[in-house]
C-alpha cells in the first residue's frame, strides 16, 4: 500500500522510512511498534505488536473456580490486585453469589490505593522521564526552583537548602557509574522544553513519591492480610475485623483502621499538593503539543468500577462512569453488556490466531486460542528475526477486541471523557479547572497531555474514594456489622452443574473483564480481555486500526533515531504488556533499541 | 516478629522500632517454568527451616516497585532468582553487594518492565539500600514454558541454593534450625504451591505450552546464545 484511508478514519501512509521501536530487554519487551515517517519525521503509518503469547486461560482450566484468583494475580507485577478482584467478582456472577457491603467497602478501598500506587508510581517512575529532562535539573538554581515550587503549591519541601541537597545527591548518583540511574534517557533532546528548575523540582517529587509510596501499600498489607500478594476469597474478604480487639494477632483493630486512614488523609494531601501542581506546571511547557489523541476524540469505553451499592455493577451504582461513545458523538453515551454476544468481540484477521471464519468476531464465551505464527507476505527478516512486520497480514499476539465492530480506547481518559460527557461533576468539574488552569479548549484533552491529566485527576479522585469507604465501613463495624465474607455457597456441592458468568473492573489502565465457564466445579473456560488488548490492538477485518496505532499518527518526530515522542505517547496509556519475569543480568542495561530503515 | 507470618511492611519499618535485620526474598514468575526458582527456594527455605527472629522471609513474585518498602527496611537481604550470566543451565552462582545488577532505564514501555534491579536502583537512590546484599541465582534452562514448571535440572539445584542461604545467614549471625517436620503452612496462597500447581496442569494436548521462542525477543535463544544479550542488541542495531 501507499496512502489508504481506515474504516474509522485515519490516513495512512507506508511509504516512508521506517522506524522500529522494540524492547530488546531479554524477556520482557513485549511491546514493539514500527511506525513510517515522512520526509518531515512526521508519523504517517504505525504499526503496534504484541510479541508474546500469553497462556493463562489455558493454564486455568480444570482448576478450582475458587483458586483462579491466586493464578490471575500473577499475570502481572502490577495489576496484582485488580485481576484478583476480578477474578473473584466473575465467580460470584456465576454462582450468584452476595458479598456483604464491609467488602464491598475494603474492596473499593484496595482498588482504589492500587489506582493511587500506579497512578502515582507511573507518573513519577517512568512516564515524568518523558517530559522531564533528569541531566537538565543538574543545571539548575535552587533558589529559583525553590521559588518556583512556592509558586504552585504550599507543600512544605521547597526550601533552596531542600533543592540544593537534592542536587548534589543526584549529582553523586549520576556520577556513580552502574548506579546512574535514567542512564538510557534521550537527555538533552530538543524534545525536552522544561526550563532546568522544573527539572529539579520534578526529580525531587520523584524521590519523594518514591518514599510516599511505602505508605500506600500497607493499606494494601492490612486489608489483604499480607503483602505483596494479597488474600481474595470468593464471596468477600479474608480479612477479620474486631474494632474491639486490642493489640491482638490476626483481627483487624481500631488502632489498624486508625492507621488506614491516616494514610489516606497523607494520601490525599500528597496528591493535592504534589502531584496535581507538577502536573499541572509540567503541562504548561507542553501545552503546543497536543499530539497522541488518536481514538479518544471518537470511540472510548469504560465497564465502570467502584460500587458504591454491594453486588450491584450497573450504572447507577458504579462511581467510575459506565459506558461507550462511537463516532465522535460526544452526545450520546451508550449503554454496554458485557454478556451480550454482539457488543464485545475479539477478531483475529491481523493476530497470530486461527478462526473457522476470520471476517467474524468471536464472543469471549465462545473465545477460541488457536495460535497461528505467519506473517504477511511483505514482512522483512524471517520468522526468527523480523526486520519489519507487514501490517497487510497477521502481525500481533494480541487479539483485536471491538465495540459493536468499533476499536475504542480504554482507560483514564476514556473514564473521564465520558464522566465528562454525563454531565458528572465529580469527573466534569475538575477537567474545566485544568482546561481554564492551561487556558486551552476542550478539544486539548484528546491528547497525550490529556491522558496523563486524567490519570492524575483520577489519582485524586480515587485518594477522596478512599476516605469514602473508609469512612462507612468504619460507621458499618461501630454499628455492630464486622461480616466480611459471605461463605453460603462455598462448598462446591451447592453449586449448579454448569453455570458462567463475568468479572469486571476498570483497571488504572482500563477496561478488564474475566469471563469463566464453570462446570462439576471446574474451570471448563476462561477467557481476559486486558486493557492493552482493547488500546494495543491490531488492525481488524474492517481495516479498524487500534488506540496505539491511531495515537501516533501525525506526530512529529524531533530526531527520527531518539524517538522520544512514540515513548511519550504509549507510555500515557500506561501499557500492560504480560509483565512476568525477572531474570537478573549483569548487562541489561540496554531496554530499548531503536533502528531506522 | 516470628518467621512464619505473613510479612507486612510494619515488620521493616525501621521507624516501628522492629528487630527485623534479615530479608529473604524469592523472586520470579512461578507460572513460567524457570522462572519459578526464586519463589520456589523461598518457599522452601520457609518450609524446611525454622528462622530465627530477625529474618523474614517473602515470596516477592514480579512485584516491582511494590517490593521497594521492604528492601528500604532490610538491613541485610538475601535474594534467590533466576540469572542470566550466561552460564550453563543449573549452575548456581552467587554475588555480593556492589555485584548485584541494579539500574534504572528511561527507554522502558511499561511499569511492568520494572525489574528487581530497578527496585534496588530506587532503594539506592533514596539512600534505603541494605548494608549488605547476596543474591543467590541459578541459570535457567527454560523460560518459554508458560504455565509449566521447574526444569528437574533447575529443581535439583534448589538443595544447593538452601544451602548456601542457611550458611549465609549463619554467617550474619541468624543461623536457621531445619524442622524436625515440614510446616504445613505455605509462603503463597496453597493453590499455587508447587505439588499441586503442577498436578492441576492441563494435558500437554489441550495446552499451548511453549511461549514463543521464533519471534522477535526470543530470538537470540533461538541462535543458542542464551543470556548473550549482546547478540540481540547487535541484531537490533544492524
Amino acid at each position: 500500500m501507499a496512502a489508504q484511508q481506515t474504516a474509522n478514519g485515519f490516513s495512512l501512509d507506508n511509504s516512508g522510512k521506517r522506524v522500529v521501536v522494540d524492547p530488546v530487554c531479554r524477556i520482557e519487551g513485549h511491546l514493539r511498534v514500527e511506525v513510517n515517517v515522512d520526509d518531515k519525521n512526521v508519523i504517517r503509518n504505525a504499526v503496534s505488536t504484541g510479541t508474546m503469547w500469553r497462556g493463562l486461560e489455558v493454564i486455568l482450566k480444570g482448576r478450582d473456580p475458587r483458586d483462579a484468583w491466586a493464578f490471575t494475580q500473577r499475570i502481572c507485577g502490577v495489576c496484582t490486585g485488580t485481576h484478583a478482584l476480578t477474578s473473584v467478582r466473575s465467580v460470584e456472577n456465576a454462582l450468584g453469589i452476595q458479598i456483604p457491603d464491609n467488602a464491598n467497602s475494603i474492596r473499593n478501598i484496595m482498588q482504589m490505593a492500587l489506582y493511587v500506587h500506579d497512578h502515582l508510581v507511573h507518573f513519577y517512575h517512568l512516564h515524568a522521564l518523558d517530559w522531564v529532562d533528569v541531566v537538565s535539573a543538574l543545571k539548575a538554581d535552587p533558589k529559583r526552583t525553590s521559588e518556583l515550587a512556592q509558586s504552585i503549591s504550599d507543600w512544605p519541601m521547597s526550601s533552596p537548602g531542600y533543592f540544593r541537597d537534592l542536587q548534589n545527591r543526584l549529582k553523586k548518583f549520576v556520577e556513580s557509574g552502574q548506579l546512574g540511574p535514567f542512564s538510557n534517557g534521550y537527555w538533552g533532546s530538543p524534545a525536552y522544553k522544561l526550563p532546568p528548575e522544573a527539572n529539579l523540582m520534578a526529580v525531587a517529587h520523584y524521590l519523594e513519591a518514591l518514599d510516599f509510596q511505602k505508605e500506600i501499600v500497607k493499606i494494601h498489607a492490612i486489608y489483604g492480610g499480607k503483602n505483596p500478594h494479597p488474600n481474595w476469597i470468593v464471596g468477600g474478604m479474608p480479612c477479620a475485623i474486631n474494632i474491639n480487639d486490642v493489640g491482638g494477632v490476626g483481627a483487624i483493630n481500631m488502632e489498624r483502621l486508625n492507621l488506614v486512614s491516616s494514610i489516606i488523609d497523607r494520601t490525599i494531601e500528597f496528591v493535592e499538593k504534589v502531584y496535581v501542581p507538577d502536573l499541572l506546571a509540567i503541562a504548561s511547557f507542553y501545552k503546543g503539543w497536543l499530539h497522541g489523541g488518536g481514538l479518544s476524540s471518537q470511540s472510548v469505553l469504560s465497564y465502570g468500577d467502584v460500587p458504591d451499592i454491594a453486588n450491584d455493577y450497573s450504572a447507577k451504582s458504579l462511581l467510575l462512569p459506565r459506558g461507550a461513545i462511537i463516532n465522535g458523538d460526544l452526545t450520546k453515551v451508550h449503554e454496554v453488556d458485557l454478556v451480550d454476544p454482539a457488543q464485545i468481540q475479539e477478531f483475529v484477521s491481523h493476530s497470530w490466531y486461527k478462526y473457522a471464519d476470520e471476517s467474524k468476531g468471536l464472543h469471549p464465551f465462545d473465545g477460541v486460542t488457536e495460535p497461528n505464527f505467519v506473517l504477511g507476505k511483505n514482512a522483512k527478516g524471517t520468522k526468527t528475526n523480523i526486520e519489519n512486520l507487514d501490517e497487510g497480514g497477521k502481525y500481533s499476539w494480541l487479539k483485536a477486541p471491538r465495540w459493536r465492530g468499533h476499536a475504542m480506547e480504554v482507560g483514564p481518559l476514556a473514564r473521564y471523557i465520558i464522566g465528562y460527557v454525563q454531565k458528572n461533576p465529580e469527573f466534569k468539574d475538575p477537567v474545566d479547572m485544568v482546561l481554564k488552569k492551561l487556558d486551552v479548549p476542550l478539544t486539548a484533552l484528546f491528547s497525550t497531555l490529556g491522558r496523563t491529566a486524567a490519570r492524575g485527576l483520577e489519582c485524586q479522585w480515587a485518594a477522596e474514594k478512599m476516605r469514602y469507604f473508609q469512612d462507612r465501613l468504619i460507621a458499618n463495624l461501630k454499628a455492630g456489622d464486622s461480616t466480611t465474607a459471605n461463605v453460603e455457597k462455598w462448598d462446591p456441592s451447592t453449586w449448579p452443574q454448569a453455570s458462567k458468568g463475568v468479572g469486571f473492573t476498570e483497571a488504572p489502565r482500563g477496561a478488564l473483564g474475566h469471563w469463566i465457564q464453570i462446570k462439576d466445579g471446574k474451570i471448563d473456560n476462561y477467557q481476559c480481555i486486558v486493557p492493552t488488548t482493547w488500546n494495543g490492538s491490531p488492525r481488524d477485518p474492517a481495516g479498524n486500526i487500534g488506540a496505539f496505532e491511531a495515537s501516533l499518527l501525525g506526530t512529529p518526530l524531533a530526531k527520527a533515531d531518539q524517538p522520544l515522542e512514540i515513548l511519550r505517547t504509549l507510555h500515557s496509556f500506561d501499557p500492560c504488556l504480560a509483565c512476568s519475569t525477572h531474570v537478573m543480568s549483569p548487562d541489561g542495561q540496554e531496554m530499548t533499541s531503536v533502528k531506522v530503515r | 516478629m516470628s518467621a512464619t507470618s505473613a510479612l507486612t511492611p510494619f515488620d521493616l519499618d525501621p521507624a516501628a522500632g522492629t528487630d527485623s535485620q534479615v530479608l529473604v526474598l524469592g523472586i520470579g514468575n512461578l507460572l513460567w517454568a524457570d522462572e519459578g526458582f526464586g519463589v520456589r527456594c523461598a518457599e522452601t527455605l520457609h518450609r524446611d527451616w525454622r528462622l530465627p527472629a530477625g529474618v523474614a522471609v517473602m515470596d516477592g513474585g514480579t512485584q516491582g516497585m511494590y517490593l521497594l518498602p521492604y528492601i528500604q527496611g532490610a538491613r541485610r537481604l538475601l535474594v534467590f532468582d533466576a540469572v542470566d550470566y550466561g552460564l550453563q543451565p543449573g549452575e548456581v552462582k552467587v554475588v555480593r553487594d556492589d555485584e548485584v545488577p541494579r539500574f534504572m532505564g528511561a527507554k522502558k514501555m511499561s511499569l511492568h518492565q520494572t525489574g528487581f534491579q530497578e527496585v534496588l536502583a530506587a532503594a539506592a537512590f533514596t539512600g534505603q539500600l541494605p548494608d549488605t546484599m547476596v543474591l543467590i541465582g541459578v541459570q535457567p534452562e527454560d523460560l518459554a514454558d508458560y504455565g509449566g514448571s521447574l526444569r528437574p535440572l533447575i529443581q535439583a539445584r534448589i538443595p544447593a541454593a538452601i544451602d548456601a542461604a542457611v550458611a549465609q545467614l549463619a554467617a550474619w549471625g541468624f543461623a536457621p534450625e531445619r524442622r524436625p517436620e515440614p510446616l504445613a503452612e505455605t509462603l503463597a496462597d496453597a493453590s499455587l504451591d508447587q505439588s499441586i500447581y503442577e498436578a492441576g496442569r492441563p494435558d500437554e494436548t489441550l495446552a499451548w505450552r511453549l511461549g514463543d521462542p521464533r519471534f522477535l525477543n526470543r530470538r537470540d535463544e533461538i541462535a543458542g546464545a542464551a543470556g548473550d544479550v549482546g547478540a540481540a542488541n547487535v541484531q537490533g542495531a544492524a
